[in-house]
């Protein structure tokens, strides 16, 4: 047990890595969710199109695959950035088709009502998305994007299969050290579950204040 | 909600517990707009164009980058054209299905004794299934395929390749198939099993006879979706160096050096393939189901990692 706190230094910095990656990219794929969720319901066709393709594309490639497309292959088209933000942005990126459809999905529980009501008050669309029907959704979708935030606090451990030194990976190397994978791997995967019930605890209290009783 | 378990404090409840939150109600389209008049025709229409313009900049702005380095020479995608690469990719195809078939008939059968064991009226049984789900939908499948790969021979297991990423997987997948299933029981109505019992079946029978065909029935586009993240899943075998689609372009890549054009091909046929899937799901849950009564606001069976929609 004394090589954990031995190398608590090490450990405790990719702790802190993956925990950054997990926030950024965790807001990141909010706001870009929502976006792509506005896009899918807007009146432009070919918006919906765009998001639709989006999400399509996302939700059916392996996150894995995407990592190692943007790491490993693009820098030869040119493209690159520094490693860290790379993963960060892929992740973003994939998570917000996910919040994109749990928004959407908590567009389904705004009552036509209220859009009959705000058409009835003369708000124009965009009117009645942003002042309507998005802060609903988002409060009827707290319980999924919460969901989609655990999955994003998981999905951070692909970026060790590209390199990121974050928990997985640190943990990974020290195992190499040490042998002790059982010992290791399970206080790595607690760690894991007591950031997703933070994340849950955390989406059930939200949930509490923002959900709208019908 | 009657769930015996089910509150909002479960630490990565999925839409089952919430029955105001995730609940979609299939209502007739709601239609967000009026029919729109000759202004908001002309609106829609300038945005349209914008839209395709902005669109049509970012395609040809990358187009561009990948030209400026060489990317788009015919002879660096001519490659793809030929017989032998594609059946060199399809065989990590094979090995991909292969795993997730396994992982499927496994998982699912597992996860449904795990959904019957969290709903049952024994304690132990409950408390079991339920700290073994939320144990393994709440740790990276890297860290369980990590642990399986290091730590299993040390205890002097060696299993073949394909089981050190099928194991992995069963384990995080019966999870999440157990909850899509506990979310199809509970969202079934509470008549169903007391008529059940009223005809004389034993408990056992009406979960048989009556629960379970009818909440299977009702969450199949949920498994269907699930299924998508699975075979997702699969491209784990990259670290594991089981033959799947990802590894395979990983290998062909390192012999022809054409990365982006091999690491495109290989979304674009996990995008194909997973796509079919995705579609087979919205097909099955756009249609009418007739036969399977359920509460007026039954709950969406949403998995963690795929929130289930139309």
């Amino acid at each position: 047990m004394d090589f954990f706190v031995d190398s608590a230094g090490p450990l405790l910095t990719a702790l802190g890595t993956t925990i950054v990656m997990a926030l950024v990219a965790g807001v990141g794929a909010l706001v870009l969710g929502t976006l792509v969720a506005a896009a899918r319901i807007s009146p432009v066709p070919v918006l919906r199109g765009a998001a639709w393709a989006y999400t399509q594309f996302f939700v059916n490639v392996p996150l894995l695959a995407l990592l190692i497309l943007a790491v490993f292959a693009l820098p030869d088209a040119g493209l690159i950035m520094p490693l860290a933000p790379t993963t960060v942005l892929v992740l973003a990126l994939y998570e917000a088709a996910y919040v994109a459809e749990a928004v959407r999905s908590g567009v389904n529980t705004v009552g036509n009502g209220q859009i009959e009501a705000s058409r009835a008050l003369g708000l124009t669309l965009g009117q009645t998305l942003r002042l309507v029907v998005l802060p609903q959704s988002l409060r009827a979708a707290v319980q999924p994007i919460g969901n989609v935030m655990i999955a994003l606090t998981m999905n951070t451990a692909l970026a060790a299969a590209v390199g990121v030194v974050e928990l997985t990976s640190a943990v990974n190397k020290l195992n190499l050290v040490q042998a002790q994978p059982i010992l290791i791997f399970t206080a790595a995967g607690l760690v894991y579950m007591a950031r997703a019930l933070v994340i849950g605890l955390g989406a059930g209290r939200l949930e509490r204040k923002a959900a709208i009783v019908r | 909600m009657t769930a015996p378990t089910s509150s909002s404090s479960r630490p990565a409840g999925t839409g089952t517990g919430t029955g105001t939150a995730a609940s979609v109600r299939r209502a007739p389209t709601v239609s967000l707009y009026d029919e729109p008049g000759p202004r908001t025709r002309r609106a829609i229409r300038l945005w349209s164009v914008v839209v395709v313009l902005a669109l049509a900049g970012l395609v040809a702005a990358g187009l561009v980058q990948f030209g400026s380095r060489g990317q788009l020479d015919a002879d660096r995608w001519t490659p793809f054209l030929s017989w032998p690469i594609w059946q060199y990719l399809l065989v990590g195809l094979w090995g991909t299905i292969q795993a997730a078939a396994l992982v499927a008939v496994l998982g699912g059968a597992l996860g449904l004794l795990l959904a019957l064991g969290r709903l049952s009226p024994r304690r132990p049984l409950r408390w079991l299934s339920t700290a073994y789900i939320e144990v393994a939908r709440t740790v990276p499948v890297l860290l369980l395929i990590y642990l399986m790969l290091f730590g299993l021979p040390q205890l002097g297991l060696d299993l073949p390749l394909i089981w050190k990423l099928v194991v992995p997987l069963t384990v995080a997948n019966s999870a999440a198939f157990a909850e899509i299933v506990r979310a199809g029981i509970l969202g079934l109505s509470r008549g169903q099993r007391e008529a059940g019992l009223s005809l004389g079946l034993s408990s056992a029978q009406t979960t048989r006879l009556v629960v379970l065909p009818q909440a299977l029935r009702f969450v199949t586009p949920s498994l269907v979706t699930q299924l998508v993240s699975l075979v997702k899943d699969t491209s784990l075998g990259y670290i594991v160096a089981f033959t799947e689609l990802l590894y395979r372009g990983q290998v062909l890549s390192s012999f022809n050096h054409l990365l982006i054009q091999t690491f495109l091909v290989v979304t674009l046929v996990y995008l194909v393939f997973n796509g079919a899937l995705s579609t087979l799901a919205a097909r099955l849950r756009a249609r009418p189901s007739r036969r399977s009564p359920r509460r007026a606001a039954a709950p969406v069976p949403a998995p963690a990692s795929a929130p289930a929609l139309d």
